[in-house]
């Protein structure tokens, strides 16, 4: 027990305003779904209700694809580009404002401690919408030719794990590039949707530029399969990317899937140690390890495992699992009951494999979902937990002994969105970076993300990128 | 950890000491920086640090009176409120001693030790045998503490061997009279890796306390700073089973800066450091911003500085 | 102007120059009566002295390095933000270009929302600079080799004359978005919507002394900056053929890099205000 214990510390939810019940957002307002079908949403880190989400039904989506048409065709699409962008810089601008109000919603839908949400998630959905702003105008010099043409009416399909953030990913460019959306936030994460729906009538935004229709896997496939779509957004899982890219085969929809990972975080023995752990601990606990790119598989080279070891497990029993809306809280909720179920067989199949597993001492609540932190030793490549994404709290630790063994085995996976590494010496980074088959290498560093950086996967991590100029070649037909 | 105060071996040593990451040792400092520390805590906070200031006056104007004043605030920091602990030390120049001694022990503040700066303080630029006098005349006159500072010159030309040297001969001539705190005068040393490297040397030639500055340059304490001094005697210990303390002194002005330590402490080093035994911080106006916020927390409504002293 | 007894009488305003975020007269205590369309007494503006120059150029080079060290995303923020307080002081910026340039208030008012236009087109371009101008260049061997485009410093800027408000935008604009420090030398003959504008920028979050606008003659200033040794950049797009022979042959001493332009919105504008700087590193284990 520490001599310094931290009183709580909770954020005030007084600043939200939850309502009873969501409609769908079609057409600049909002809509009883025709499905008259709602569902609950809940809160993970205590169980209880917060509100009731419109199902949107096949008819629903119609609506909004033709909303999204409207306006693309008689708005948005003649609207001149700067009076877009300036359509974007009011809502990053508005997003600024009611900053605080977004990161206490995210956190209560979703689980994720107040202090990300508050210090990472919101700031960087502002970033986006006032990055993406400037480029409205400015597509001549996207490296797309001289006059490069949107898609038309776009559908995007968004994940739980960092809703806002995903929704900024998927909206800001889209709109920028003069596009019309159809979205649809996850089941369990629709409320900063809808709380941007609001923004985008503050915006003045013309309606039927952005639709929200909340809903679960067969509002995602209504929209998929939409003749109305031209082109399709999606982050999730592999597997559902996989049931996507075969769904639009010979139509004329193009799609960008951004998937799952298994990222390798190599860390070498002319490492910064100390920073070294604290980029482990990043890399598979920040927002519970729900992360696409998570550093969930730890490649440390063999002389150095158990300095490292050692160091890291000192460094976990530092780690506050508890209220999200704690401001002192490190580890949150984990996001639904089968996401825990989901972490619980791989750590589970990780016992049975002959893995050792090892969490610090942790007070874990009775309400809601839980998972405390969590690190496997022992780990080959063979094993389940070092080869499928576990999308949780839960750490993977394989030892290399060579640069070249280190790049084999973090190449060794049919996955590759990213990747870290950790080295003093500038010429073995800058090696290992161009070896790695990862769409995004984390030097020194790990989870850092900027609209101005681009970020998408190799191989069955999906198509595309998203953020930077190569972002926007997702939302352009080029020209000449 | 076998190393002999052989220039070779000590440069040697001092290269196999892993690099420090500034932008990474910054982030996580900015992180802990975000911990909110309330109601109970804070309560407690206030009092540990309260206990934990090295109340200095280090100026070319102190008279006799200022230290007096001074002397008297250490022992009653708030004369309407009988519960305030009383602090860590009271730091001055080392003529200043018997005075501080002499004003302590009149008014009941036998067991608050009096530090002395030493060694040709702030600079360092003197000779040996100066520093050495320096050293003696205040541990003769009292000072049951000494703050050297090391030699900045030799450390960044490389002479590794004279700094280990002189902190060894000034532990010698503490012996068991006076607790050594070596200062690294960080502002001066700019780098991370520079800090980690000083910290190793002063540990090894036998500090009991690593200070971070002498509070006459700036940047001074800041958190990256104290938070590498704390990996370092984190790590000594966990190599030698020799606790080591640290004090950060200059910059800290305010309660806010003050707990702000104390999580660094708490979460880098460890909870066992939070006490005036391995923890001190050098300060001259962040007692009065203790006592105003300790005022809000105790009555419920904001205090005035009317209400605490200027000494 | 016909003054019956009970008509009330406006608080006019006094010009004077922006230097360090301050607005300071001249230290030589000089002024110059500035003429309506019609001949009409306007105002008096501060007739600035070489040494208000000599203390501008302090000013830019003291804001330079947190300026350019500042993120690209802040630089941009800051940028909207004054086109966010120049949308709020319309009326006055419009009556001041109507009186000066004897437009139609109509013209007066499509002038300055280009003017904000534009410098919403400047926002969005800071933070994609480096994309646009900088490279990884495929050298022959086994380094990275990358190009980035740098601020050069201290950019003195004489705007063109007519239209007032827009020409010094633009040009501002086009010189600080990169993470340059300016100062303006207005034009002579309509300096007070530059005034006007120094009190935006003092409004707008941007740190004192990125931006320092003198009033007064070009003819007599130019030579000064011409030869000032610290400043490292001209926009001479305002000056005339022989004012800007002078100011290269002067500029030659430190090798100033002068420029001149036609377009206001232009990309290559602001490239042409930026040292590009090439790294290697070698690629190995």
């Amino acid at each position: 027990m520490s001599l310094f214990e931290y009183a709580p510390a909770l954020e005030s939810t007084a600043i939200v305003n939850i309502a009873d019940k969501y409609n769908l957002f079609i057409n600049g307002k909002f809509v009883a779904p025709k499905s008259r079908k709602y569902f609950p949403t809940i809160n993970p880190a205590t169980g209880k209700q917060l509100s009731m989400i419109a199902e949107a039904g096949a008819a629903d989506v119609d609506l909004a694809v033709t909303a999204a048409r409207n306006a693309y065709v008689k708005v948005w699409s003649k609207m001149p580009a700067a009076e877009r962008g300036k359509y974007l810089f009011r809502i990053a601008r508005i997003l600024q404002e009611r900053a605080r109000e977004f990161a206490v919603l995210e956190t209560l839908d979703n689980g994720k401690p107040i202090r990300e949400s508050r210090d990472t998630d919101i700031p960087l959905v502002a970033a986006h919408f006032f990055y993406h702003a400037g480029w409205a105008d400015k597509l001549d010099h996207a490296g797309l030719g001289s006059t490069p043409k949107p898609h038309g009416v776009v559908g995007q399909i968004i994940p739980w794990n960092f809703p806002m953030l995903m929704l900024a990913w998927k909206v800001a460019p889209a709109l920028a590039t003069g596009n019309t959306v159809v979205l649809k936030p996850a089941e369990t994460t629709s409320l900063t949707a809808l709380l941007f729906a609001e923004v985008c009538q503050q915006a003045g935004l013309p309606d039927g530029v952005v639709n929200i229709v909340t809903g679960a896997g067969a509002t995602g496939a209504a929209i998929v399969n939409h003749p109305g779509i031209d082109k399709v957004a999606f982050t999730g899982s592999t597997d559902v990317g996989k049931l996507i890219a075969t769904s639009i085969a010979g139509t004329k929809k193009s799609a960008t899937l951004e998937l799952g990972g298994k990222a390798a975080n190599i860390v070498f023995d002319d490492a910064a140690i100390d920073e070294a752990v604290e980029g482990i601990v990043n890399g598979i606990f920040f927002n519970q390890g729900h992360v696409c790119c998570a550093g969930s598989r730890l490649l440390v080279q063999e002389n150095i495992h158990d300095e490292v070891l050692e160091k890291l497990k000192v460094r976990m029993s530092h780690l506050r699992l508890g209220n999200p809306l704690d401001k002192n809280t490190d580890i949150g909720a984990i996001n639904s009951e089968a996401q825990l179920a989901k972490i619980k067989e791989l750590s589970a199949a990780g016992d049975a494999e002959g893995a050792e597993r090892w969490s610090p001492p942790c007070e874990v609540p009775t309400d809601g979902f839980w998972f405390a932190p969590t690190i496997f030793t022992g780990v080959s490549q063979t094993h389940r937990i070092a080869r499928e994404e576990i999308f949780g709290p839960v750490l993977s630790i394989l030892t290399f002994r060579t640069p070249q063994e280190a790049i084999e085995k973090a190449n060794n996976t049919p996955y590759g969105l990213s990747a870290g590494v950790w080295s003093e010496k500038g010429s073995k980074i800058l090696w290992t970076a161009s070896k790695l088959r990862a769409g995004v290498v984390w030097a020194n560093t790990f989870n850092k993300f900027d609209p101005a950086s681009p970020f998408g996967g190799y191989k069955e991590s999906g198509w595309g990128r998203e953020g930077g100029r190569h972002g926007l070649s997702a939302y352009l037909k080029a020209s000449n | 950890m076998i190393v002999d105060s052989s220039e070779s071996s000590l440069k040697a040593f001092l290269k196999t000491l892993p690099a420090v990451d500034e932008v990474g040792v910054t982030s996580r400092a900015a992180m802990l920086a975000t911990r909110s520390i309330k109601t109970s805590s804070k309560a407690w906070a206030i009092d540990t640090a309260i206990s934990m200031v090295d109340l200095t006056t280090l100026e070319g104007a102190d008279t006799p009176g200022k230290v007096r004043a001074i002397c008297a605030k250490t022992v009653r920091p708030d004369a309407t409120d009988l519960t305030v602990p009383s602090v860590g030390a009271v730091c001055v120049y080392n003529d200043m001693v018997a005075t501080a001694r002499a004003a302590l022990d009149s008014i009941g503040g036998e067991a608050i030790p009096v530090a002395a700066v030493a060694t040709a303080f702030p600079s360092g630029r003197a000779s040996f045998a100066v520093k050495a006098q320096d050293t003696m005349d205040a541990i003769n006159a009292g000072a049951a503490e000494i703050d050297m500072v090391i030699d900045r010159g030799a450390f960044l030309s490389g002479r590794y061997g004279e700094v280990f040297e002189e902190i060894l001969k000034i532990k010698e001539i503490c012996g068991d009279k006076a607790h050594l705190k070596v200062i690294l005068e960080t502002g001066e040393l700019v780098t991370l890796d520079n800090v980690r490297k000083a910290s190793y040397l002063a540990m090894l030639a036998g500090a009991d306390f690593i200070k971070t500055s002498t509070g006459k340059v700036t940047p001074a304490a800041t958190a990256p700073v104290v938070l590498v001094m704390l990996e370092a005697v984190r790590d000594y210990y966990n190599a030698t089973k020799v606790r080591i303390g640290v004090k950060p002194a200059g910059g800290i002005r305010n309660t806010k800066d003050a707990i702000k330590q104390l999580v660094l402490v708490n979460e880098v080093a460890g909870s066992e450091w939070l006490d005036p035994a391995l923890f001190r911080i050098g300060a001259s106006a962040l007692l009065n911003d203790l006592l105003l916020q300790r005022m809000k927390l105790r009555d419920g409504y904001y205090a005035s500085p009317s209400y605490v002293t200027l000494d | 102007m016909a003054n019956t007894p009970t008509e009330r009488i406006d608080v006019l305003k006094t010009y004077k120059l922006f230097i360090g975020g301050a607005f300071p007269r001249s230290e030589s205590g000089r002024v110059y009566a500035v003429k309506d369309a019609k001949g009409n007494h306007l105002a008096n503006p501060s007739l600035a002295s070489r040494k208000d120059l000599r203390d501008a150029v302090v000013a830019a080079r003291a804001a330079f390095n947190g300026w350019s060290g500042a993120t690209a995303y802040n630089r941009g923020q800051i940028l909207y933000r004054m086109a966010e307080m120049l949308e709020g002081r319309r009326e006055q910026l419009i009556s001041e270009i109507c009186a000066l340039e004897g437009v139609t208030a109509r013209q007066a008012a499509v002038q300055v929302q280009e003017s904000i236009d534009l410098l919403v087109w400047y926002a969005g371009w800071s933070d994609k600079i480096s994309t646009f101008a900088g490279s990884t260049n495929p050298v022959s061997g086994p380094y990275y080799n990358f190009s980035t485009p740098e601020p050069m410093g201290v950019v003195a800027v004489f705007a063109a004359a007519k239209p007032s408000l827009l020409n010094l935008v633009g040009a501002l604009a086009s010189v600080i978005v990169s993470g340059n420090t300016a100062i303006v030398i207005a034009s002579e003959k309509y300096p007070l919507p530059a005034i006007t504008f120094a009190e935006i920028l003092a409004t707008s979050d941007l740190p004192a002394g990125v931006v320092n606008i003198l009033t007064g003659s070009s003819t007599e200033l130019a030579p000064w900056v011409a030869s000032h040794m610290d400043i490292d950049a001209i926009d001479a797009s305002g000056l005339t053929a022989k004012q800007l022979k002078e100011a290269q042959i002067a500029g030659a001493q430190n090798l100033k890099r002068i420029r001149v332009h036609s377009s206001i919105k232009s990309a290559p504008r602001i490239l042409s205000f930026t040292e590009t700087k090439t790294v290697w590193h070698p690629i190995g284990i």
